[in-house]
């Protein structure tokens, strides 16, 4: 049932795809915004140059925090592509952010806390949805693992429409995009300094910037995840799904994250439940 | 070529000047002269920064500011003095509350004379800068850390001659 070639093929080619999709996002950013925009190989610049950086901290342990937050996202993403359990890859990840958090609040920093507490705020945000998204596939396809809901036959997005919509929500969120980069953000923007980035120098911050890649790479992996049933609609849905997020990021304003939380939740409750009570009233009440 | 000439992040600060040398520094960031092409990130944190780029002169209310900043940077770093006030103190340095030039307080590496400095000799003083970054982690320079003694010194002498 798991797959460990997929898991050792995720942990070495991620962090490339990763790298890529960023710099092509910077690019595209940059032409929405009628600029030439970076290299597409900027990301890379950027990383080999936050290692060649000297680290300063002001606390020893943010470094343990930085160097636990990539080994959680890497096995949230491995395990994912491993096939394995869907509920088990969710509460990993949840693991991994919390770790990020708590870097940010080794630091004794004003924009850090701020940033930490927001991070926190979009954790809230975003769970209830995800959980939902995974309770939804398992409704579908009567299974929580990856490898059998990736394999199903059963056109899962047809049948989650609701779910699909509220995870594309939380989504923006989870890559940090605006209307929702509210604890820290990409590209050049800032947010209170840098949010929960902001104590993290040099090679501590180029952990953080790879696991963002490794994150990227796991939430495309899931919006294909409703697309299991035809790998290449599942490949042209990832593509303009990411396109579609440029597009909201380089469109919206930042908003306050009351809304963000407020939004989220909202749409978990409404949207989700209502396609999952009628998925249930459909089966015959019993899946 | 290291990757730290290819991903330049600046952190500009605003000392005493007029603003205008600022605004030619934010112009550079606009699609007009975009230098994001060169990797160039403009920052608001100097844990993340690699180049300081500094315009208007030292007044009192300044100098901490930009010792601060300058402290907190990891090395290799380099500072820019951009606008004639950040060189030298322009035609503010006989104000009895201007202290000068930038490199008065902390080391300059590159000095981009202007008023106000145009985006294109920002750029150029910019890729100048990238050079002495090189420079600097090829050799393994260390920058100093920055303290105002001589200031509070100066201080002390004067409080002394007042008792």
């Amino acid at each position: 049932m798991i797959n460990i070639v997929w898991a050792i093929v995720f942990v070495l080619v991620a962090p490339v795809i990763g790298g890529l999709v960023v710099g092509i996002d910077r690019k595209i950013t940059a032409h929405m915004q009628g600029r030439v925009g970076p290299p597409i190989l900027q990301p890379f610049y950027d990383v080999g140059k936050l290692f060649e950086k000297e680290q300063t901290v002001v606390n020893e342990t943010q470094i343990f925090y930085a160097i636990c937050y990539i080994i959680f996202m890497i096995f949230t993403g491995a395990l994912f592509f491993a096939g394995g359990d869907l509920l088990l890859v969710i509460f990993a990840l949840t693991l991994a952010q919390v770790f990020l958090v708590m870097g940010a609040f080794a630091a004794n920093s004003p924009y850090s806390y701020v940033g930490a507490e927001r991070e926190l705020l979009q954790i809230m945000a975003y769970e209830p949805m995800v959980i939902l998204a995974a309770v939804g596939m398992f409704v579908a396809t009567k299974s929580f693992n990856v490898s059998e809901i990736a394999s199903t036959t059963i056109p899962v997005v047809l049948l989650l429409p609701g779910i699909f919509l509220g995870f594309l929500y939380v989504l923006t969120i989870k890559l940090r995009k605006s209307p929702f980069d509210i604890s820290t953000s990409h590209h050049a923007h800032q947010e209170i300094v840098k949010g929960v980035t902001t104590e993290f120098s040099g090679p501590s911050l180029g952990l953080i910037e790879i696991s963002h890649w490794y994150e990227t790479v796991f939430l495309l992996g899931f919006v294909y995840l409703f697309f299991g049933f035809n790998p290449l609609i599942g490949v042209a849905a990832v593509i303009i799904i990411y396109l579609l997020e440029i597009l909201i990021d380089n469109t919206n304003a930042r908003v306050k994250w009351q809304l963000v939380v407020k939004s989220s939740w909202l749409i978990a409750a409404v949207v989700s439940v209502v396609n999952l009570a009628a998925l249930y009233y459909l089966s015959g009440g019993v899946p | 070529m290291t990757y730290l000439a290819k991903s330049p992040w600046i952190i500009h600060y605003d000392a005493s000047s007029c603003n205008g040398c600022d605004i030619e520094i934010l112009a550079c960031l606009t699609p007009m002269y975009d230098v994001e092409r060169f990797g160039i990130i403009n920052t608001g944190n100097p844990k993340h920064a690699d180049i300081f780029v500094v315009t208007g002169s030292i007044n009192e209310a300044n100098r901490e500011v930009i010792q601060n900043i300058y402290n907190q940077m990891s090395d290799p770093k380099v500072v820019v003095a951009v606008g004639i006030c950040a060189c030298s103190g322009g035609v503010f340095r006989e104000c009895y509350n201007v202290a000068g030039g930038i490199d008065k307080l902390i080391p300059v590496d590159v000095y981009v004379p202007g008023c106000a400095a145009r985006p294109e000799s920002i750029i150029d003083g910019i890729v100048t800068a990238l050079g002495v970054l090189e420079e600097k982690r090829n050799k393994h320079v260390s920058s100093p850390m920055v303290t105002d003694h001589g200031h509070t010194h100066r201080h002390r002498h004067a409080e002394g001659g007042a008792q």
